[in-house]
């Protein structure tokens, strides 16, 4: 079904000069559809107008008049039409790419597995292939937000995970502890990297344990060791619980950024341009020097340094928000939607089984001599499927890959069951009903998936593109 | 080849001939009822309808649609033919119900629907009359110990998306300055399941359905609904517009049922009250006078619906009040002189 | 023994003095031990695999088979058993709302022509998928031409032939009086001419047709308005139109973009990639809410019929690209050979390539059935009964209603839709197989 297969044979060609009779085909075709169309058009013209129904796009621009619960945007019942449709494109989006990202772990562990040695995990996997991809999408979203909401208990008896209570650090000593340990990061890399050139490999690699550790204990205990007092950690064991879970969600803090609100979205773009060109930068270095540069850990350094400094800069407003039960619910701090996680989990799950099946056709694809000459070269078996099975079987996997994102995003139209207020529930269902726009409604939302899916399909060629060029 | 041009010519063909069909359907005559003709043509009115609310239109075990909706598409083919079971119902989700009385696919909406400006100006429907005075209010469990909607702050709230329960839901809680959480399903099935399963601390919908869903729910006696009326909900059929006689048989067979509650006409008494010297009752079951001929029926319209529907008060008594399961309290729909609103103009 | 060695004094050969200590028997590479540990424990990181699938196995297993088989309720009047705190699966419900979840609202003394037709579509689908069996060719015939007809007819009761069609106005009766004159005469010159015999049956059938349609009348069918269609029975039917809709169209489609003539190849790949491009349910929506527009008012298709047409058109474009599949693995000499037989393109698609591709297809075809099949439970959006919403709705019964009913309903939902694709996949597997022995020479 893909469109990667349309590199056949072509037809047999007609060789006579002129062919009259295709020409006059293709004439007639051509009338008879722009016939058809123009008497559709006039029917639509005709009925529109003698229904009522608006035939311009200023409804957009009306007042929406309806709530949201989920929206990534500031969104309320005054907000226009047009608000509504953004908040539900950016939550298709955000559902798309975080099923995207899980559906490809998962369905990656279970093509592996399939194929694994072990019988067990083998027939583990088989599985869940086979019942997974067999019974509706629709039965399994049903069945996820039911299984989901129906052990939770209700808001007042929230399940809580007291033992990591967090608590608002003191900014500017967790700044001064976050920059410190940078500094000390950054020499010890610097260590790091005249050692690995000799036989000290271990050695190398304990002092990146050492790193992380580092980090984390600065950014844990560092207010405290500088000696910036008790109150000044982040860690929290003996306070109460900031971690709720009930049948209305997730409950987590989360960071109120205060004044460094609105710079704090631009300086992470910002460092994460730059850490994707200085990733770049290391490639070609690799490539035509053969330098190695440790670019992870830079990179960590990139996006985390010019963050940390905003958040110093806007002082003492930066605090953590926290969910309080304040009457039904909790409010407050960050919040997962059981629709969202349901969402997201059932189209996860169900992408991931035509994945796992994608990809251990992949694998078979892989000549087994392959296999054979890295096991007679000495390596592991997670090594082999790293280095030499996985790259080579991507050429293969990624055509289908792409059409499975692809459907993943489409299904997550599914959301208009569960309530989730994806596009199509927002824009198709709500607005839909209120205004009765229904043309210029069912073509915005159809042109919006049309737009993803052409995207989706040039990025993904890019990648293929790439993939294929290693080829030798 | 040639085959596909002979396949061109004849689609060609098939086509001009639709198209010369659609003109002569397209055409219609002013002076008579275009929806009158075509239902007694059909044998059959198609009356559009909830795919199942209770007390409102719900198919029993057997498929025998009941509810006082159903009652008024009964009424109004009794009129029509003399017999109450030529009505075709088609059940319509709330997204369908208007397109499908704009597309001529039904003669009657009678879906509960509120009438509201929007649908008479923008949409292009009439509504007859309101057969049922209802407002939105909300059911919460009974343990949470609300007493009120206005305790409703912060509450998460389940609603089915694509009525005027939502803007309605939306409006009360920015009028009161109270934050909620709402949580919009495609059905209102959909929606329920969900309170049910405490997603939602209450569910919002017209408070007739409010009853009607509540006796669906495992155990009924557990969720109570609250006293507070938010919005005003008057519900009724509604038909297109530019049939007047139409208009006027579906609006007229409604005010023939109230009459003949007021006037005490019943579906027992119908025969004998024929011999009633009451000259309004004589009017209304066309001894005197023809105001049957008048709207294009025979001049018993109103007995037919009395004998075999009932009237006003027997329909709600059956579907909605103390003689169904949902046992609803008549409150505003009691008649006029007994301290309710529903009120009819006289037939003379 | 050993006084012969040491009267030998001449150690030259070594002759053993001992029995040498029994070693240890070889590790078997048989049996159930060493399957075990070859297969379950071949190293640390698997054994713990192992285990951690036998704990899952542990945690999922034995509180399913409590709730399905031990705990479950197996026969009971009303709800009251499967409210109690400790049962497990209400399976007396699905025994009593069975004929709600197959039929719907369809009236119960009219299911047998439910019966029948599913019946008969069954045995002619069996008969067209069964390897080896005889008139395969006219089974498939008749599944996609004779049984939809038929199967119109029984399950609507109107005449499945366009009889009554048009003659409410005086003008369309005379157009279509003209109409039928002029195919017969088109169809009697075809046939005096002795060309195109094919199509001049067609024409006279669809002119007999139209004289069927008053003895189907006579046969005094009740009316079943498609308002009361529901359950598996929907199911069934939406997924069989969009695949005997959606297998010509998507020939149509496939041939189209192959085509060599720009317009048409243009046309097909515009349908094809926007039609791909679109959620199922947009397009649902889209059918039902818009196709009534771009029509005049009188025709407004049936509430059914949207929804059929909206799937058949989505799965025509998926089946477009099945069919591609198989057009182009019928190798270019067969093109060519049949070409240089002297045969023109209808001749060579009709005789030499179709043939070839949809054999190597059937299995894509199977395939597209069952993510059809699955599918169908998105009609449900656009009001239609199918089986997952007649399960859902089957919950509100008062009389039932509790905790265990949603999810027994989704687990009977579950096991059915299992049943059903999982045996769809492996006969398509099974083809595959067939075919790909057949090949490898």
């Amino acid at each position: 079904m893909s469109d990667a297969t349309s590199t056949g044979r072509p037809p047999p060609r007609d060789t006579r000069p002129v062919d009259w009779r295709a020409l006059s085909v293709q004439i007639a075709i051509a009338l008879a559809i722009l016939w058809l169309g123009w008497h559709a058009i006039g029917n639509v013209a005709e009925n529109m107008r003698a229904r009522n129904i608006p035939s311009n796009f200023d409804f957009l621009f009306a007042t929406a008049g309806f709530d949201l619960n989920q929206s990534l945007i500031s969104y309320s019942a005054t907000s226009t039409y047009g608000r509504a449709f953004l908040v539900g494109l950016l939550n298709t989006l955000a559902v798309a790419a975080i099923g995207i990202f899980f559906a490809t772990i998962v369905g990656f562990a279970v093509g592996v597995a399939r194929l694994s040695q072990n019988w067990m995990a083998a027939k583990l996997a088989a599985m869940y292939v086979e019942i997974i991809r067999n019974t509706p999408l629709l039965l399994q979203l049903f069945f996820w937000y039911t299984a989901v909401l129906a052990p939770l208990p209700g808001p007042r008896q929230s399940l809580s995970l007291p033992a990591l209570g967090l608590r608002a650090p003191d900014p500017e000593a967790t700044m001064a502890a976050v920059i410190a340990a940078a500094l000390a990061g950054v020499a010890l890399l610097a260590i790091r990297n005249q050692i690995k050139g000799s036989a000290l490999k271990t050695a190398g690699f304990a002092i990146s344990a050492l790193f992380i550790i580092l980090m984390i204990a600065a950014i844990l205990f560092g207010p405290r060791i500088l000696g910036f007092g008790e109150a000044a950690g982040i860690l929290d064991i003996s306070n109460g619980a900031y971690v709720f879970l009930n049948n209305r969600g997730l409950f987590l803090p989360f960071p109120s950024l205060g004044g460094a609100a609105i710079w704090f979205p631009v300086i992470l773009l910002a460092s994460a341009i730059g850490a994707t060109g200085f990733a770049f930068w290391a490639k070609v270095q690799r490539e035509e020097k053969g330098l190695i540069i440790p670019v992870f850990w830079i990179n960590l350094l990139i996006l985390v340094v010019p963050a940390a400094l905003t958040i110093w800069a806007a002082g003492s407003s930066v605090s953590l928000d926290y969910p309080q039960l304040r009457g039904f619910n909790l409010a407050g701090g960050a919040r997962v939607y059981p629709e969202f996680f349901a969402l997201v989990l059932g189209l996860s799950l169900y992408t991931a089984s035509f994945i796992a099946e994608i990809v251990r056709a992949g694998i078979l694809s892989v000549a087994k001599g392959q296999t054979e000459a890295a096991l007679a070269l000495g390596l592991r078996r997670p090594a082999i499927l790293k280095l030499v099975i996985i790259p080579q079987a991507m050429r293969v996997v990624i055509p289908p890959l792409t059409n499975q994102y692809l459907n993943l995003t489409k299904n997550s139209s599914l959301a208009v069951f569960i309530g989730f207020p994806d596009l199509v529930q927002v824009f198709v269902g709500t607005v839909l009903n209120q205004t009765g726009a229904m043309i210029q409604i069912v073509s915005i939302t159809m042109a919006v998936y049309l737009v993803i899916s052409l995207v989706t399909s040039l990025a993904m060629n890019a990648y293929n593109n790439k993939m294929a060029l290693t080829e030798r | 080849m040639r085959k596909s041009i002979l396949a061109n010519t004849m689609a060609g063909v098939f086509c001009a001939l639709l198209a010369s069909g659609s003109g002569v359907f397209a055409q219609g005559q002013p002076a008579k009822s275009p929806t009158l003709e075509k239902v007694q043509k059909a044998g059959a009115l198609n009356c559009g309808v909830n795919p199942g609310l209770a007390g409102f239109s719900m198919p029993d075990d057997k498929g025998l649609w009941l509810g006082i909706d159903v009652d008024l598409c009964r009424a109004v083919a009794s009129a029509i033919f003399n017999d109450p079971t030529k009505v075709k119902f088609i059940p319509l989700t709330a997204k369908d119900r208007f397109t499908a009385l704009q597309t001529g696919e039904i003669d009657i909406l009678a879906r509960n629907g509120t009438w509201t400006m929007q649908r008479e100006t923008e949409l292009g429907l009439l509504f007859t009359a309101t057969n049922y005075y209802d407002g939105q209010g909300f059911m919460v469990r009974k343990k949470l110990n609300v007493t009120s909607a206005l305790e409703l702050s912060q509450a998460s709230i389940c609603v089915q998306q694509g009525t005027t329960t939502e803007l309605n839901l939306a409006d009360f809680f920015r009028a009161n300055n109270m934050k909620y959480e709402v949580i919009a399903f495609a059905t209102s099935n959909e929606a329920v399941k969900a309170y049910d399963s405490g997603r939602c601390d209450a569910f919002t919908t017209d408070a007739s359905g409010l009853y009607a869903e509540r006796v669906k729910l495992a155990n009924a006696n557990d969720h109570v609904v609250l006293p507070e009326i938010i919005s005003k909900e008057p519900l009724g059929p509604a038909v297109r517009q530019g049939d007047d006689i139409w208009f006027n048989i579906v609006k007229w067979a409604h005010f023939a049922m109230v009459n003949a509650e007021e006037l005490g006409v019943s579906k027992s008494n119908a025969d004998e009250q024929v011999k009633s010297t009451k000259p309004d009752v004589r009017r209304m079951l066309g001894v005197e006078n023809e105001f049957g001929k008048f709207l294009g029926l025979s001049n018993d319209w109103a007995l037919r619906i009395i004998k075999q529907v009932g009237n006003y008060g027997e329909s709600f008594e059956r579907n909605i009040g103390s003689g169904s399961r949902l046992r609803i309290d008549r409150g505003v729909n009691k008649l006029w002189n007994k301290g309710g609103i529903m009120y009819a103009p006289p037939i003379r | 023994m050993t006084e012969m060695s040491a009267s030998s004094s001449t150690p030259q050969t070594f002759v053993r003095p001992a029995m040498t200590p029994e070693r240890a028997a070889p590790v078997p590479t048989s049996g159930a031990l060493a399957w075990i540990r070859d297969n379950l424990f071949p190293g640390p990181a698997s054994s713990v695999a192992t285990i951690l699938g036998l704990l899952l196995l542990l945690w999922v297993i034995p509180p399913l088979a409590k709730f399905l088989f031990i705990d479950a309720v197996w026969s009971a009047e009303n709800g009251d058993a499967c409210r109690a705190q400790e049962a497990g699966a209400c399976w007396a419900y699905v025994r009593q709302k069975f004929s709600f979840f197959m039929y719907g609202s369809y009236p119960r003394e009219e299911v047998w022509r439910v019966n029948l037709t599913l019946i008969a579509g069954a045995i002619l689908t069996v008969w067209m998928l069964w390897p080896d069996a005889r008139g395969r060719g006219g089974a498939a015939l008749a599944f996609f031409t004779v049984y939809p007809v038929l199967a119109f007819g029984i399950l609507t009761g109107s005449a499945p032939f366009p009889v009554g069609w048009l003659p409410s106005s005086p003008e369309g009766q005379i157009i279509w009086i003209v109409l039928v004159v002029a195919l017969f005469a088109i169809a009697s010159t075809l046939f005096y001419l002795n060309r195109n015999i094919g199509w001049a049956i067609a024409i006279f059938g669809f002119i007999a047709w139209s004289e069927l349609g008053s003895w189907w009348l006579s046969l005094g069918l009740p009316l079943v308005g498609t308002h009361l269609w529901g359950g598996i029975f929907v199911s069934l039917l939406v997924a069989t139109v969009g695949i005997v809709f959606s297998l010509p169209l998507g020939i149509v489609l496939a041939l189209g973009r192959r085509s060599q003539m720009p317009v048409l190849r243009f046309l097909s790949v515009m349908l094809i990639e926007f039609v791909r491009g679109v959620p199922l349910i947009t397009v649902l929506v889209m059918a039902n809410t818009m196709l009534p527009l771009f029509v005049p008012e009188s025709w407004s298709p049936d509430r059914l019929l949207r929804p059929l047409i909206g799937v058949a058109l989505f799965s025509a474009v998926y089946m477009a690209e099945v069919v591609r599949g198989g057009l182009q693995s019928v190798p270019k000499g067969q093109y060519e050979g049949a070409m240089a037989l002297g045969l023109s393109w209808s001749q060579v698609t009709r005789l030499v390539v179709l043939p070839q591709a949809l054999v190597t297809v059937i299995p894509g075809i199977v395939n597209s059935f069952i993510a059809l099949f699955k599918d169908t439970t998105l009609v449900a959006i656009v009001g239609i009964f199918d089986f997952l919403k007649a399960v859902d709705t089957g919950r509100l019964d008062p009389v039932w209603a509790g905790p265990k009913i949603s999810t027994t309903g989704y687990i009977f939902a579950a096991i059915f839709y299992f049943i059903f694709c999982f045996g769809m996949s492996r006969y398509s597997m099974m083809m595959e197989r067939r075919h790909s022995a057949g090949r490898s020479h």
